[in-house]
């Protein structure tokens, strides 16, 4: 076996950061405190951190302190986001507007809340990924209480056009809620700067502890509610009980500020990464597809299709050495593949193909000259295996098979 | 999820990978699956003319790991078979050799499958009442 293991699946997680780690550490044994014990310096110290951690990641989103609810991740910031927009604004209306390609923690909220008596209406994307802002603005009625769409796309990176939604939720006095879980702590995200009043995202993403995470609800211009979807103590302002995860969000803090120093640089060398991965992939090796918006994307992913290959086998080829994630899910609980490149009106054949890598501040050149050669072995392995690719080098119509589904 | 070690072995060293010539009248030729369900399996075996075993089979698969392994298995387990031996090889038998898990039942199914619709061509093009 290979001593060189590659991590190429950030978007899935992070590693944590060993000065993240650093940070964190006192906070489990020294520094034990509850942040909401308020009569003596144990609890002192532990709101203290909290506080600088608050302020922190507020400053690396451009927002106020008191406009960070912690929760336990970006699915639970999800959660209370939309359902908390659903149950405080009732009076308003119920339609919420969304996009197919959501991750599921939007996707699955809005479906509960349909079953609650909301109208949801879920947004086509074209072949690049992005949604359409007529589309989006026809949709929109006395009724619509929200429009949630996602910064930065989870499985091809492809980043929304942020401010012009922002543009039109305002000027229709509508809420916007974004998940921006993949972007935050690796490109510039501002909500206030594009009109986002409610915003996910998580440490685990940015090189922080997984475990912790945080909505952004806006306090001013406007100032929005959200009825909370955990009872008891009334902390975080009343929108989120529970003890604070100190360590945690200490650990989220201290990443917040490092990304803050560092994320364009790391955008900048990572970007470069990528791209040298994705051209000679695809110089080197025939019939091979990038998916997504390649101008509007997030600097450190691609996502891309080896024709007549199936992902899951071609990650065999090479996942010892080699972490990454298919679009491909070859099981027969599902055989649908993903359903985000099925949006982006891929046929099912080259979403079962697709690949994709998302490289990370501790992804080295040397990381990527090993996954090109890897991924091309694997490739040339798997349609060496191929009956397609024997049939599509024999100038055979595959469309024109009577194909027998099962 | 993680692969068994027979898995792993077919999926690297796959046993009898090619193409046999389809216009051959020795030959019977299995296609199964579709790309849209990322699976398709073509399934090739020569029979003697004299003997009437099979005495050759090849495969190719797209498709994961399972899918690639339940094809290798199934060719070597026909070389050498009768036509009415083949018939008889389950699926069953393949997740048993495999070790297959729950979700990947359906690679070893396709496999039978192609077995099946390979004989099914042999017969045809060789005028074979069906048994």
């Amino acid at each position: 076996m290979s001593l060189h293991k590659v991590y190429l699946d950030n978007n899935a997680t992070t590693p944590c950061d060993p000065r993240v780690v650093d940070a964190m550490l006192p906070y489990f044994y020294e520094h034990p405190g509850n942040a909401a014990s308020r009569s003596h310096p144990f609890g002192w110290e532990a709101e203290a951190a909290v506080d600088i951690a608050r302020k922190q990641i507020a400053d690396l989103i451009g927002a106020d302190e008191k406009e960070i609810i912690f929760t336990s991740g970006a699915t639970e910031a999800d959660n209370l986001a939309i359902k908390g927009v659903f149950e405080m604004y009732a009076r308003k209306g119920k339609h919420i507007i969304t996009c197919k390609t959501e991750h599921k923690a939007v996707l699955d909220t809005c479906k509960a809340l349909e079953k609650r008596g909301a109208e949801i209406s879920y947004l086509e994307v074209a072949s690049d990924g992005l949604i359409n802002l007529q589309e989006l603005e026809s949709l929109i009625r006395p009724d619509t209480i929200l429009v949630s769409i996602m910064w930065a796309n989870n499985e091809t990176g492809v980043i929304q056009s942020m401010r012009e939604i922002g543009e039109i939720c305002a000027r229709k006095g509508v809420l916007f809620m974004s998940d921006a879980t993949q972007a935050v702590g690796k490109i510039h995200v501002n909500p206030r700067e594009n009109g986002v009043h409610l915003m996910a995202f998580s440490a685990h993403k940015m090189y922080g502890p997984k475990g912790v995470g945080a909505l952004y609800v806006s306090r001013k211009d406007p100032r929005v509610k959200v009825t909370a979807q955990m009872d008891g103590g009334g902390h975080e302002r009343g929108m989120r009980s529970g003890t604070l995860n100190v360590p945690g969000i200490v650990g989220f803090g201290k990443a917040a500020s490092i990304a803050q120093q560092e994320m364009q640089q790391d955008a900048e060398r990572l970007s470069k990464l990528r791209d040298k991965l994705e051209s000679r992939l695809k110089n080197e090796m025939e019939e091979v597809y990038i998916n997504g918006n390649v101008k509007q994307r997030m600097p450190h992913v691609t996502n891309m299709s080896f024709k007549h290959v199936e992902g899951e086998g071609l990650m065999m080829t090479f996942n010892q050495d080699i972490a990454l994630s298919s679009g491909s899910a070859c099981t027969s609980a599902s055989l649908e593949p993903s359903y985000v490149l099925v949006a982006l009106g891929l046929g099912d054949d080259l979403a079962h193909s697709s690949l994709r890598f998302s490289l990370g501040r501790f992804t080295t050149e040397d990381d990527v000259d090993f996954a090109i050669d890897a991924i091309k072995k694997g490739v040339n392995h798997m349609r060496d295996l191929s009956p397609i690719w024997e049939m599509y080098k024999e100038g055979i119509d595959l469309s024109k098979i009577e194909w027998s589904a099962h | 999820m993680a692969y068994s070690e027979k898995v792993l072995d077919h999926f690297k060293n796959p046993k009898n990978v090619g193409t046999l010539d389809k216009a051959d009248l020795n030959v019977g030729t299995g296609l199964v699956g579709a790309p849209e369900c990322g699976d398709v399996m073509r399934l090739q075996i020569k029979v003697n003319p004299e003997s009437g075993l099979i005495e050759d089979a090849k495969f190719k698969t797209f498709g994961c790991g399972s899918a690639i392994a339940s094809s290798s298995l199934a060719t070597e387990w026909l070389k050498g078979k009768s036509l009415n031996e083949a018939m008889e090889i389950d699926n069953m038998a393949i997740v048993e050799e495999l070790a297959l898990p729950p979700v990947k039942i359906h690679c070893s199914v396709l496999a039978e499958d192609a077995i099946k619709s390979a004989i099914k061509d042999y017969k045809e093009k060789n005028s074979v009442p069906a048994i």
